[in-house]
């Protein structure tokens, strides 16, 4: 194995805990820090890819702006000390059986479909500047972009309204 | 020359050489990898003794005291002194914290600070990794700091860390705003998110630029890092110490290091940001690049040190004010002046980085800087005008106009007769 491979199955293996710790962890605020792991062990996985940006925007804005919001929802929601409310055996069978499911589709996807291999292609040097360009031109990605831009300024005026003072 | 130009180039080369006798290239690079990562992690320890040192003694000036005199020449051997205390202190961890996560936040929170020094150029090639995304890198790392905080005032199971730790996310968030906004202003014309090139961008300097930015740049750094006047996550008046109240000894230690190191990443980027990064005079063939930085960085501190003695704490709705009525505005808008501003000075004919270039900036600058005070000032006039008619209904009409000449003095006068 290669030490690419070696650090591949390390951070796969970070990724998988932190998401099956946050699954099964007890207590909600544990549950968050769980899923803080997985997401920085998805960055890390980025970087081994090269994909600086992505492994960057990754980290700011599922860690540092996702997980916080989530770790705040939580910590305003529950008592300080709050466990996992969800004890009874019928929300976890159909959690298992959901999950179970996933697996059988994902499982099928993996081994029905002939994953084409091409060899290791180098990274452009300025391809955070293909990025951005590509993110405003017309006959790319402007119109998701813009898109998803109006979506975010609809839930911006949505909170400020929710928000306001009720007079 | 050299030795004395760049002597850790020169030093890495001679080790690198003396490792290469015995040790497989592989090996090599392995060792200089980890060489050069703890060379920046000892160098951010040992600036954190410096700037609390630098911190007490300018608070002390200000405040008409001395300071730290008595460990070492000048109180210079008080930040050991301080490590030394911290380590016999008893470490209390209250019974029912959540031992993991109380034990791991002040780790994050160091390690979170530290980890801002891997891209900071300390020279030409002094950097610890010049990634494209450098500056982005920054703005990543610093949400970790914030999740450190979170997890200690959760954990300590304490009504006021747990305050503490709603505040930081209501304060940091809010401030990344405009934070981001101004760094996109210094990116967009350095075209770079790579430190190295945007301080080769700079052969007029960035502050001289782009004020606006500077000014809302380190502004939203002292918020992100919690220092006074922003200092409301661990207000000692207010909420005793916020996030590390239950905190003692040394993993109190790890955190006031954090603070620290922190706001000493935050001068580290203003100066490569604005004032040019290592770029200076030539003396004789003498260029000490690293001398350079170090000054300019240690200046941005000052200013911070500067800062914390002079202003009280803001209350928590005028800094949310202050941020999203003001800030966040004027960095939006500093973007598109910026943005406009860029084009029209290469439109008449100045290339970028030249000075008439720098001056046509500054110009437009200079006009937003006056907009944004005269609006401010506006709304101030206005907003006392309200309170002032509405405290002295029948006595408004006839002094209206004294009010619009000295609006501070004005109640008292009215309130006289």
């Amino acid at each position: 194995m290669t030490t690419l491979q070696v650090m591949f199955f390390f951070f796969s293996l970070i990724t998988v805990a932190g998401g099956l710790y946050t699954v099964i962890a007890r207590n909600l605020f544990h549950a968050a820090l769980g899923l803080i792991v997985s997401l920085a062990g998805v960055a890390a996985l980025y970087a081994l890819l090269e994909a600086s940006f992505l492994a960057a925007a990754q980290v700011a804005i599922y860690i540092g702006a996702i997980a916080i919001l989530i770790i705040f929802a939580v910590m305003l929601t529950r008592g300080v000390t709050g466990k996992n409310p969800v004890k009874d055996w019928w929300t976890y069978t159909i959690t298992a059986i959901v999950c179970l499911l996933l697996l059988v589709v994902l499982l099928t996807t993996l081994f029905r479909f002939d994953w084409p291999q091409t060899a290791q292609a180098a990274v452009p040097a300025d391809s955070i500047a293909r990025l951005g360009k590509s993110l405003v031109d017309p006959s790319l990605y402007v119109l998701p972009f813009e898109v998803a831009s109006v979506l975010l300024v609809a839930a911006l005026i949505g909170s400020a309204y929710i928000a306001r003072d009720k007079k | 020359m050299n030795v004395i130009n760049d002597p850790f180039t020169w030093a890495g080369n001679l080790i690198a050489q003396w490792l290469s006798g015995f040790m497989p290239p592989v090996g090599v690079d392995v060792t200089m990898m980890v060489l050069r990562a703890g060379v920046l992690g000892v160098f951010a320890l040992v600036m954190f003794m410096v700037m609390t040192w630098i911190e007490r003694k300018g608070i002390a000036r200000i405040q008409d005291r001395i300071g730290p005199n008595v460990a070492g020449p000048f109180g210079l051997l008080q930040p050991i002194a301080d490590g030394v205390k911290a380590l016999t202190k008893e470490d209390i961890t209250p019974t029912n914290a959540d031992r993991m996560v109380y034990n791991t936040a002040p780790i994050l929170s160091a390690a979170a600070a530290m980890l801002v020094f891997a891209v900071i150029p300390f020279g030409p090639g002094l950097i610890g990794a010049d990634i494209n995304i450098g500056i982005f890198y920054i703005l990543a790392v610093g949400g970790l700091g914030i999740i450190a905080i979170l997890m200690a005032g959760w954990s300590s199971n304490n009504k006021y860390a747990l305050l503490g730790a709603f505040r930081v996310v209501a304060q940091l968030v809010s401030y990344e705003v405009p934070h981001v906004l101004s760094i996109a202003a210094v990116v967009m014309l350095a075209g770079s998110m790579s430190m190295i090139t945007i301080v080769e961008k700079q052969p007029v300097w960035f502050i001289l630029v782009l004020p606006v930015s500077a000014i809302i740049v380190l502004l939203s750094g002292m918020a992100e890092i919690g220092r006074s006047p922003f200092d409301l996550l661990d207000a000692e008046s207010e909420i005793i110490a916020g996030h590390h109240i239950e905190y003692s000894g040394m993993k109190f230690a790890l955190f006031f290091l954090g603070e620290y190191v922190h706001a000493y990443a935050v001068s580290c980027m203003v100066a490569v940001l604005f004032l040019g990064g290592w770029s200076g005079p030539n003396i004789f063939g003498l260029t000490v690049p690293y001398l350079w930085f170090f000054i300019k960085s240690i200046l941005v501190f000052n200013v911070m040190v500067w800062a914390r003695g002079t202003l009280p704490r803001l209350r928590i709705d005028h800094l949310m004010a202050f941020n999203w009525k003001f800030l966040v505005p004027l960095s939006l808008a500093n973007l598109v002046v910026v943005a406009a501003a860029d084009r029209l000075a290469q439109a008449v004919g100045f290339a970028v980085g030249t000075w008439p270039w720098a001056l046509v900036m500054l110009a437009f600058n200079l006009a937003m800087i006056a907009v944004a005070l005269a609006m401010v000032g506006a709304t101030g006039r206005r907003a006392r005008r309200a309170t002032e008619s509405r405290a002295m209904p029948e006595a408004e009409t006839h002094e209206e106009e004294a009010h619009g000449v000295d609006a501070e003095r004005a109640p008292v006068a009215v309130g006289a007769h």
